[in-house]
């Protein structure tokens, strides 16, 4: 029995990556307008994820023959199939991300053509305000230790934090998209990803930075840098086997470079937020001396350290 | 003539009656927030005066002279209107875009009018931060925050969660808790200079 499950289970997964990578593809019927990606993608899911399968392909069935055409890009309805999700979605996917597997990817798995916004525009909002919000304690629980060191709200971290992450997760897919686009013609067989997929499995990786960025509020430096190494690791793992099954097809030195800058971007942006927001400490700035006797030198200030 | 001048509401009456009347919608809106209960007021007839009295309320309190560098201070005025103002729209398109049934305006009715507590917690603070500082000081101004945050995502729950599908509420209510949390931080860090 178990092999026989074992030989099904493949089965489905190949199926479902070739369904996956070609959308357009229509698995009922032939009838007319077939929305691209959502329907091909539930009748699929119906099989692993819900109990009763035939009764999830019934309804299925109806939906597809019901069906209106896609809504245009003006219209609400559009940008509403970007939230599709439900609360254990959203959570299976930070799960997901938060324990990357080689074989595992993240895009078919866990996404499987239906990608969402919700999951990377507020992972990357909780992360920037964590970010600013320990930084701002890191601040508050040094000056307790330390009397010389200047205190201050530091609000404009916040919206320094925000744009840094909102243009990484934006930037970096868009670029990484189109470049594998433009591999795509060169190569011309293995199908990449939308836009959209690259966007959230960038989003959904940033999630393990969350806690990481908690853990910095201890203040010991090595085991700083420890979980930042640990957290960096995870987040760049479960992006290389995200995209590792799409670049593998191209030359090894494509591939290499590829994942490389990935790997360096993220990184980057992990040592930046460390540097920015946790360290180095301002010092309190000297008083001024207003009323000196005139014939001894102005003090010089010690030079402040920001 | 007489008659157009007791009824409110239409035209050419004179302009004390419809003000009163406002004013008595705010305060029982406000009353409803202070006592949460399931009820359809809130949703029912929104305003948007109510939010905007504390919105000032709160970012005026909130402003400390610049003595500070400009750099380094705490938020501005135009700052925390604008991240309460956005953080309410952004909530309220986000709950619509997951299939919630709650109007626009209804929605940042509620999230407006939820700011109450916290209000009231800036209030608190402000007193207790004439008083000498230290830990005891800090302790009693983290106290009163947590306890009005808390009453904000309840209060705003209570009116909220109903809107939802049930499989998404949790999704709908996380990024209230993050915008009242955001809240509530600056009113914590704040320190008169």
């Amino acid at each position: 029995m178990a092999a026989a499950d074992e030989l099904a289970f493949h089965e489905f997964e190949e199926a479902s990556n070739l369904l996956a990578e070609t959308p357009d593809a229509a698995t009922i019927g032939g009838s007319g307008q077939l929305t691209p990606q959502g329907h091909v993608a539930v009748t699929v899911d119906s099989g692993g994820s819900n109990g009763a399968e035939e009764e999830g392909e019934e309804s299925d069935r109806t939906a597809l023959l019901q069906e209106k055409p896609q809504p245009g890009l003006w219209t609400f309805g559009y940008y509403q199939t970007f939230f599709d999700v439900d609360t254990s979605q959203v959570l299976n996917r930070i799960k997901g991300s938060l324990l990357p597997w080689p074989g595992h990817n993240f895009v078919r798995h866990h996404l499987r053509n239906r990608p969402d916004l919700y999951g990377p525009f507020w992972i990357c909002a909780t992360l920037a305000f964590v970010l600013a919000v320990t930084g701002n304690l890191t601040l508050v629980l040094a000056q307790r230790r330390d009397p010389s060191i200047h205190y201050s709200p530091q609000f404009h971290k916040v919206t320094v934090a925000s744009v840094t992450i909102y243009c990484y997760v934006w930037l970096v897919p868009l670029a990484l998209w189109g470049f594998l686009r433009w591999r795509k013609r060169v190569r011309e067989r293995v199908g990449p990803y939308t836009f959209l997929e690259t966007v959230c499995v960038y989003g959904y990786s940033l999630f393990v930075f969350i806690p990481t960025v908690v853990l910095w509020l201890i203040p010991v430096p090595w085991l700083q840098w420890l979980f930042g190494a640990l957290a960096l690791a995870l987040s760049a793992a479960s992006l290389v086997f995200a995209f590792w099954p799409v670049v593998r097809e191209d030359t090894r030195l494509v591939a290499a470079v590829l994942l490389s800058t990935v790997v360096l971007l993220h990184a980057l942006l992990a040592t930046g937020c460390k540097f920015y927001f946790f360290q180095p400490l301002p010092l309190a700035p000297l008083p001024q001396a207003t009323s000196l006797p005139p014939n001894l030198p102005p003090p010089t200030l010690r030079p402040q350290v920001t | 003539m007489a008659k157009a001048v007791e009824s409110s509401g239409e035209l050419g009456t004179t302009s004390p009656r419809p003000l009163m009347r406002d004013l008595k919608a705010v305060g029982k809106k406000f009353m409803h927030v202070l006592y949460p209960r399931k009820s359809n007021t809130l949703l029912r007839d929104w305003d948007l005066w109510g939010p905007l009295i504390l919105c000032v309320t709160l970012a005026l309190m909130l402003q400390r002279s610049s003595v500070d560098s400009e750099q380094d201070g705490g938020p501005q005025f135009a700052e925390v209107f604008v991240i309460i103002w956005f953080g309410a729209v952004t909530i309220t398109v986000n709950s619509k875009l997951l299939g919630g049934n709650i109007s626009f305006f209804q929605s940042l009715c509620v999230l407006g009018y939820c700011i109450l507590p916290l209000t009231v917690a800036m209030l608190v603070c402000r007193l207790v931060l004439l008083a000498e500082q230290g830990p005891i000081n800090f302790m009693v101004r983290l106290f009163v925050v947590i306890v009005m945050f808390a009453w904000s995502i309840v209060a705003s729950t209570a009116f909220l969660a109903d809107s939802q599908p049930p499989n998404r509420k949790a999704l709908a209510i996380y990024p209230v808790f993050l915008f009242y949390f955001v809240i509530s931080w600056m009113i914590l860090t704040f320190t008169p200079q």
